[in-house]
């Protein structure tokens, strides 16, 4: 505990009165999953847009004992990730990780890890805009009416314009879905690759919006039904390539440029499963020469 | 009631309020995102006459000055009541529908769970969580359950209710998302049961 109590603020850089409170929100979010509860949102050390909500979530379920892995877009060693990875080692001197399986407590910014989660670990996600109908009807009013009384016409009709537009559902990220048959959810931005993932996982999933002041969750083993038409199931995204470092062809990819010429690759977003299937032998087509200087380690090493 | 705690005999809260408070914390999230399992807690309370350890550590994890609490006749020995009021803030109120919280020490007398809050429409989340102190996890007779949180169903033998607790909660049931949430404490452990929970025989 030196590292928390030598930074001078309480574990976990919350005041104990901040915590109970997002602690009953977060049993009561649990208990209707889905369902957008409101939370007395406290002013974080960093700006709005970067987590605060996640953090706050974060700081009232972490202990000494837990594992914590951060990512930001699936990587571990971007910007948002590293900070805030760098927050919690400091004001509670948790141990952290960037390997998967280790983490039990996993914050996340746009993205669900490729290997799977399981019974014990919890994934906090970092939430910009928690109302799945507000670029449809901007009064909160109004939207908490619609979801008090399931009122969820309207966003069929939006998924429709797509279809009578762009011949298909052109959303591809935050893309809504129906949580234990009963409320209009949106996801946060992960790409709708990952929507199948959140249908019945063995982890706790946890929502935190820090700007707009709402905590939601899904509990282990609940229906998340992606929104879609019988004539126009839902489908995820799909790649012709495989990822140039490690071969992968079932991750989410992410298009490289690699230089003015034209020249681009894709690779996985989550790095921590790119980087364990190279350390067992998979070499994708540019898996050898290493062109974007990306750790070869990271399985070794922790936070920086 | 008397306004003033007799602090002469209370028994202690947290020995160390920061780290047992998250520790009982995790044990109560398991326990309502996994309903029907039962979680041990490891750091509980010593608890006041009239409260289980694991009741008594769920009140001082959750409750304040912001959370009414209500407490039956058998949970609300001078004891109970001087303690919670000491430790957790929390206002002690008379009528059980105004309560966040509620401490049912005599499970099978207990008032029908419509007489507690069930929420509202737009706000779910303001419904009562019931803290009810079963005489067994594992002896009752053994229902099953099925819900979010549970992978097919979990067998829970809940025991010591009144015979139509079921037919309340089934009732509880299908207000959802409206309805109160139920932690059953026995000792030092407790089971989960949240509002979309079904059971039956």
């Amino acid at each position: 505990m030196s590292g928390a109590r030598e930074s001078g603020y309480n574990f976990a850089y919350l005041d104990e009165q901040t915590k109970r409170m997002i602690r009953r929100t977060l049993l009561k979010a649990l208990a209707a999953p889905g369902y957008q509860a409101p939370f007395g949102g406290r002013e974080m050390p960093l700006a709005y847009g970067w987590g605060t909500g996640g953090i706050q979530v974060t700081a009232s379920v972490i202990g000494p004992e837990d594992v914590l892995k951060v990512i930001d877009q699936g990587a571990d060693d971007t910007t948002n990730a590293v900070s805030i990875r760098r927050f919690f080692q400091l004001v509670a001197d948790v141990e952290t990780t960037e390997a998967t399986e280790k983490a039990t407590v996993i914050q996340t910014r746009h993205r669900i890890p490729e290997a799977p989660l399981e019974e014990g670990q919890i994934i906090v996600y970092q939430v910009p805009q928690p109302e799945p109908l507000r670029h449809l009807e901007p009064r909160e009013v109004e939207t908490r009416k619609m979801h008090a009384y399931a009122e969820y016409g309207l966003m069929q009709v939006r998924l429709y314009e797509d279809i009578a537009r762009y011949g298909h559902i052109a959303t591809t990220y935050d893309y809504p879905v129906m949580v234990n048959g009963r409320y209009l959810m949106a996801p946060s931005p992960i790409p709708k690759f990952d929507n199948p993932k959140m249908q019945d996982n063995p982890a706790i999933q946890l929502f935190g919006a820090g700007r707009e002041k709402r905590i939601y969750a899904i509990p282990p083993y609940t229906s998340v039904r992606s929104l879609d038409f019988e004539d126009h199931p839902f489908r995820t995204q799909s790649w012709d390539q495989r990822c140039a470092l490690c071969d992968a062809d079932d991750s989410y990819l992410d298009e490289v440029i690699t230089d003015d010429r034209g020249g681009r690759m894709f690779v996985c977003s989550d790095t921590d499963y790119c980087a364990r299937r190279r350390a067992n032998g998979h070499v994708g087509a540019q898996g050898a020469i290493d062109p974007v200087g990306e750790k070869t380690d990271a399985l070794s090493g922790d936070a920086q | 009631m008397t306004l003033a705690i007799d602090a002469r005999d209370l028994a202690p809260g947290f020995a160390d309020p920061v780290f047992d408070s998250q520790s009982a914390f995790r044990a109560i999230m398991n326990a309502i995102a996994y309903p029907g399992r039962i979680e041990r807690f490891r750091r509980p309370v010593a608890a006041p006459a009239g409260l289980s350890p694991a009741a008594a550590t769920i009140a001082l994890t959750l409750c304040d000055f912001e959370t009414p609490l209500w407490l039956d006749e058998s949970a609300a020995t001078e004891a109970a009541v001087a303690y919670l009021r000491f430790h957790s803030g929390a206002p002690i109120v008379d009528h059980a529908g105004r309560a966040r919280f509620c401490i049912i020490g005599g499970a099978a007398s207990a008032l029908p769970l419509h007489a507690f809050h069930a929420g509202e429409d737009k706000y779910p989340d303001r419904s009562a969580t019931l803290i009810i102190e079963a005489q067994s996890l594992t002896s009752g007779a053994p229902r099953r359950w099925r819900g979010p949180g549970i992978k097919g169903e979990r067998v829970v033998g809940v025991g010591g209710m009144k015979d139509s607790f079921w037919d309340e909660w089934t009732l509880n049931q299908t207000l959802y998302p409206l309805g109160v949430d139920v932690f059953f404490a026995c000792g030092e452990e407790i089971v989960g049961l949240p509002r979309g929970v079904a059971t039956e025989a």
